[in-house]
């Protein structure tokens, strides 16, 4: 039997999948980042199967003499997670597409707070400078991004029809 | 009576399946989920007399304890369920006043009904999980359950207001799981008695890790700050009975997975002294962002996370005193917070807008609107003698008895929110019902079911400072078992030892 530490290859499998998926889930796009979230939760249910310990039989009473079996409990879990991430994922990717149907894109939107405080900054920094505040801050709202502001249907299907 | 302990979990779960069965048939859909939801209120306030002999414990499947998996009702199980059922039955009647299925044209849905079903069940495996895993899987279900109901009929603010939920609470409870697999390798059990044992024998360094992981994916679902910037910006665009379930309740199943943990799990330790400060931070920042809004929901999502601030202090003081004070804070809490909401989209219902800018004159055009908001406003800025100001209260003398430098830190904090949340809530007040409006706006009628539903809570809040004796000292006797631990763990492993 196996009396060595966890199984070297997989922590890195773990190791790398989860450092990967925290790469995606940092990414704006939300199609990348259920990806990303796919990638942590393997790489979380390949820990599971390394808290199960030294590697076994198939835990199946009659089959494998007891002391020769892996530790079930943890596979159970994993399991229910990978059950769970399934359903999510599918939600997400669901999420996505609509987004991109209603947008035709799938980015994850500043937050409210933010966009309000980047409006009040570049208004200040306007009247700073002293320039001619209503071009300035055309220019600064320009250069932040404003997808939060309220489009009406009007101007979003006259926007279509432009294109 | 253990029969009476999966019930909330059972009934709304099949209730969910009927309905779904019976999603074009509405009328009896509605029947189906307000039967449901009265019979889970029913078995909880049975539950809540007769755990007070003692936690009620089922095996699911028969397995025995450290194997299978436990559910648990103690005291603290109890008083969440009851108040949770309650307050879920009360929201139900609300939606279903306010036509959710059939008036509004972008909310399609006979999938309400199923879902919000399904959402109590989460909540109440929550409540009753006796192993972390099972936590893991209530979390999951409620959560699950809130993504439909956040994206609800998928119009543009609310997709945009669920991406933002959704990412975060899937990233919160991916650390929840990397927390469960970490606590079991390095334990080799989930089950919450056996780990409340174990977890004191490992080593400090690692005992603390797994403590602050699972504190930090709680503190995620409770919006403690610095994870709180998700909360006011997703919860305010949902339909009005969804964000008051979710303000009242989905961020208490978050603080009382803290409680249980940090009692059961972990006991005193470095990371109480942490939790004091997120909980000033919380306190402080949440209140300032209130005072700086001029729409009423997202106020009210400031306040909020704000107020949670206050339950996390006493999670944080571990004494006894401290627990009881944030219990029944939390019972306050759930029901202010809900039926504040229920009133902000009355308003948005009567007004169509919650901006405080462009409503006025309320007071005098809608008298009874009025009164059903400067209630629970009252409540919550903690005026005597409603049960905000006995919460606080009760809060405030746990902190005075710790009496360390910081925990005084923390009272101080504490009495600023609470007077900033007067502030908040009086100058709502002044614009929203004093003031003249702007403009005029084109009032349109109540239905009388939604008034109706809205003072019903109202009136809970009012039933909670009634009967704040007899539930304070039920709050502190489901403290004296959370300190004491041995009564749980002795319910679910037997009087081994």
């Amino acid at each position: 039997m196996n009396v060595l530490g966890p199984d070297l290859f997989l922590v890195i499998a773990a190791a790398v999948l989860i450092a990967g998926g925290i790469y995606l889930v940092l990414e704006r796009s939300l199609t990348r980042i259920a990806v990303g979230l796919v990638l942590v939760g393997n790489g979380v249910n390949i820990l599971f199967l390394i808290t199960g310990g030294p590697r076994g039989g198939a835990p199946i009473v009659d089959l494998t003499p007891e002391e020769a079996m892996s530790d079930p409990l943890p596979q159970a879990m994993m399991l229910t997670a990978i059950v769970i991430t399934l359903a999510l994922t599918a939600f997400l990717v669901a999420m996505a597409h609509r987004s991109w149907q209603l947008h035709r894109h799938d980015e994850v939107q500043d937050d409210l707070e933010d966009r309000r405080i980047a409006r009040i900054a570049a208004l200040q920094s306007a009247q700073e400078r002293g320039d001619s505040v209503r071009v300035t801050l055309d220019e600064e709202a320009a250069e932040v991004r404003d997808e939060t502001a309220d489009i009406t249907e009007e101007h979003w299907l006259a926007e279509e029809d432009v294109r | 009576m253990t029969w009476l302990v999966p019930l909330p979990v059972v009934i709304p779960l099949a209730g969910a399946g009927l309905a779904v069965a019976l999603g074009r048939r509405s009328q009896l859909q509605r029947t189906v989920s307000v039967l449901s939801l009265t019979a889970v209120l029913a078995a909880s306030l049975t539950m809540l007399f007769t755990v007070d002999n003692g936690p009620l414990v089922v095996q699911v499947g028969d397995w025995p304890a450290p194997i299978g998996i436990s559910l648990v009702a103690d005291r603290l199980s109890a008083l969440m369920l009851v108040i949770s059922s309650a307050v879920t039955l009360c929201v139900l009647l609300f939606a279903l006043a306010q036509d959710l299925a059939l008036g509004d044209p972008d909310s399609p849905v006979a999938i309400f009904h199923p879902t919000y079903l399904v959402l109590t069940a989460g909540v109440a495996i929550s409540f009753l999980a006796g192993d972390l895993f099972n936590l893991y899987v209530g979390f999951e279900v409620l959560l699950a359950a809130s993504y439909v109901l956040i994206t609800l009929g998928g119009t543009r603010a609310r997709i945009r207001a669920g991406t933002i939920y959704v990412i975060m609470a899937i990233a919160s409870s991916t650390i929840f799981l990397l927390a469960v697999a970490l606590t079991y390798s390095a334990t080799g059990t989930v089950n919450m008695a056996q780990l409340a044992g174990r977890l004191a024998e490992i080593d400090p360094g690692i005992r603390l890790t797994l403590q602050m992981l699972l504190l930090v994916a709680f503190a995620v679902k409770a919006a403690i700050f610095p994870l709180s910037a998700w909360l006011p910006d997703s919860y305010p665009t949902a339909p009005a009975p969804v964000t008051a379930v979710f303000a009242g309740l989905l961020t208490k199943v978050g603080i009382y997975a803290m409680l249980r943990i940090q009692t059961l799990l972990f006991g005193e330790g470095p990371a109480d002294t942490i939790l004091m400060w997120a909980a000033l931070a919380t306190m402080l920042v949440g209140i300032l962002g209130a005072v700086a809004q001029s729409d009423l929901k997202r106020l009210l999502s400031f306040t909020l996370v704000s107020h949670i601030g206050l339950m996390v202090f006493g999670i944080a003081l571990s004494s006894e005193a401290g627990l009881a004070g944030a219990i029944f804070y939390v019972l306050h809490h759930i029901t202010v917070q809900t039926s504040l909401f229920l009133v902000a989209g009355l308003i948005e219902r009567r007004e169509g807008t919650t901006s405080l800018n462009r409503l006025g004159g309320l007071a005098r055009s809608a008298p009874l609107l009025a009164a059903l908001f400067l209630i629970p406003a009252f409540n919550l800025s903690g005026i005597p003698p409603l049960s905000g100001f006995l919460g606080k209260l009760g809060l405030l003398q746990a902190g005075v008895q710790a009496s360390t430098p910081l925990a005084y830190v923390l009272v101080g904090g504490s009495l600023l929110t609470s007077l900033l949340t007067l502030y908040v809530f009086v100058k709502a007040w002044n614009k929203a019902f004093w003031q003249p409006a702007v403009e005029p706006t084109s009032a349109t009628r109540l239905p009388a079911g939604m008034i109706g539903t809205a003072s019903a809570l109202v009136v809970l809040g009012f039933v909670l400072t009634l009967a704040a004796g007899p539930l304070f000292d039920y709050a502190t006797e489901a403290a004296r078992d959370l300190h004491a631990r041995t009564p749980y763990i002795e319910a679910i492993l037997g009087a081994v030892r």
